[in-house]
């Protein structure tokens, strides 16, 4: 299998790596143009979405992973990711961008300061057990378009999980609470995919 | 201080959660709203609220105390970055008015005043993460054990001079190291000597890491200098005074973002650190009598 990219820029990378690592599928780190090359699918991780989304154009990514996004390479959000594959936010800064993507519209800091994040099992379609996720002043999906699915949801009904095609994004991290579930899911995705 | 409405919330999973997203990335200290805004927009990935930056406190000198919170609560309406504030050492009714603010994170901070020479705060009483400060792996390791969620090496504040952060991540990463070499019998004296509890020093040994996220902090002043502390090993830098204390802060703190993210790419860091004007004007810590360290606060 051709390595999955996770992009290395700010947030928490690591995690994915090792999550990746712990499942055997290889990797390689983004945080180059030439480094997306070659690669099966993308991770975007969490961190502060403003950042990843100002360092990625800094460092000339956001052109290329927009563009490769359009041609239907796997890419798989959390959190900040999330927030970078939606098409619209609520509540982003006023010069924030978007990878887009997802035809969706995402609130950041849907719960509130740090004080409101919360752990939670969440029921996943597609998985078989609850995945146990941590939600870190996690935005919330608020619209979804016509082709876009719903992958998991909190109790009280709040999309936390979307798919669209090869795009994945969720609210929250399984990456941090050893989870690794939604990873072979993606990897799943990027070898049927085999783009 | 305010009930956790269920047991899902404040969690310590829930509290390093936090800090293992801020990795990577550069926290600044703001005085004004308008700083604030200014630090988002340059690509901070937190902002630390406080009255005055640590060159002003060593320069003004006095007691140095928890920011007004009419300051705290406009520095969180202007940016949707996470904001932290400083609480003295030891004083847990600063850090129970923090929480109330709904800050994202307190820093019982040497910056500041100490209010007790002996305790520090006990952190599991609270629903807020704290970052706390360590100049070897026992203090960082102390701190863990009173419910720290975050470290960071405490440098020499104030300063722009990188020395003393240089010299702290060398002793806490260092000292990680060496007890990761030693064998099961030899960790009962290597707990005593670290004056840390037994079961984190195993599981320091066990690991070859720490158990929290380290930043690392006190006279960080250019790009060069962030990328120094990351190639050190350090999960991301605060930035004190160096931004708003230096010629052209919108374009150091851009510099700096840049520098802490491609930190192995002598390229870039030579880009990056073209025409950013004046550097904070700095103190030799060397310079610095022994009563006026304030890495020496906090024990």
């Amino acid at each position: 299998m051709k390595p999955i990219g996770v992009l290395c820029l700010q947030g928490d990378f690591r995690e994915h790596l090792l999550t990746f690592k712990a499942l055997g599928i290889p990797t390689v780190r983004v945080r180059k143009d030439e480094d997306l090359t070659g690669i099966s699918g993308l991770v975007i991780p969490g961190g502060e979405s403003t950042v990843i989304d100002k360092l990625s154009n800094i460092f000339g990514l956001r052109d290329s992973i927009i563009k490769l996004i359009s041609q239907g390479l796997p890419t798989f959000g959390t959190c900040a990711g999330l927030i970078l594959l939606a098409e619209k936010l609520v509540d982003g800064t006023q010069t924030q961008q978007t990878f887009g993507g997802l035809d969706v519209v995402v609130q950041r800091n849907a719960f509130g300061s740090q004080l409101d994040s919360f752990e939670e099992d969440v029921d996943f379609v597609g998985i078989d057990t609850p995945v146990h996720a941590a939600f870190i002043r996690a935005p919330i999906v608020t619209e979804i378009g016509n082709d876009v699915s719903v992958v998991a949801r909190l109790e009280d009904g709040r999309i936390v999980g979307v798919q669209q095609g090869n795009i994945l994004g969720i609210s929250f991290h399984p990456e941090v609470t050893g989870e690794t579930a939604v990873h072979r899911y993606f990897a799943d995705m990027c070898k049927k995919a085999n783009f | 201080m305010t009930e956790k409405s269920n047991d899902k919330q404040s969690t310590p999973l829930v509290k390093r959660g936090l800090a293992e997203m801020l990795k990577g990335g550069v926290i600044m200290d703001v005085v004004t709203a308008d700083q604030a805004k200014i630090a988002e927009d340059a690509g901070a990935v937190a902002v630390m609220a406080l009255e005055r930056v640590p060159a002003d406190i060593r320069a003004q000198g006095g007691v140095a105390r928890m920011s007004d919170p009419d300051l705290i609560d406009q520095i969180i309406s202007a940016v949707s970055i996470p904001v932290m504030a400083k609480a003295r050492i030891g004083h847990f009714v600063e850090a129970q008015i923090l929480q109330s603010l709904k800050v994202d994170y307190i820093d019982e901070s040497e910056v500041l005043s100490p209010a007790d020479y002996v305790h520090h705060i006990d952190k599991w009483k609270f629903d807020v993460p704290f970052v706390c400060g360590a100049t070897n792996l026992g203090e960082a390791l102390r701190r863990v054990t009173e419910g720290a969620a975050m470290l960071r090496s405490k440098g020499e504040a104030g300063t722009g001079d990188v020395s003393e952060a240089m010299k702290h991540i060398r002793t806490i990463l260092g000292e990680v190291r060496a007890l990761s070499s030693k064998s099961e019998d030899e960790l009962y004296v290597a707990a005593k000597e670290l004056q840390a509890p037994l079961e984190l020093v195993r599981e320091v040994a066990r690991t070859g890491k720490l158990p929290l996220v380290l930043f690392t902090a006190g006279g960080i002043a250019t790009p060069a200098d962030a990328a120094l502390m990351m190639q050190m090993g350090a999960d991301g830098v605060f930035v004190g005074s160096g931004i708003f204390k230096s010629g052209n802060p919108a374009a150091r703190a851009a510099a700096i973002v840049k520098a802490t993210t491609s930190f192995d790419d002598p390229d870039v860091l030579a880009n990056v650190s073209r025409g950013l004007g004046e550097a904070m004007v700095g103190i030799n810590v060397a310079d610095l009598p022994a009563p006026h360290r304030l890495a020496d606060r906090g024990w």
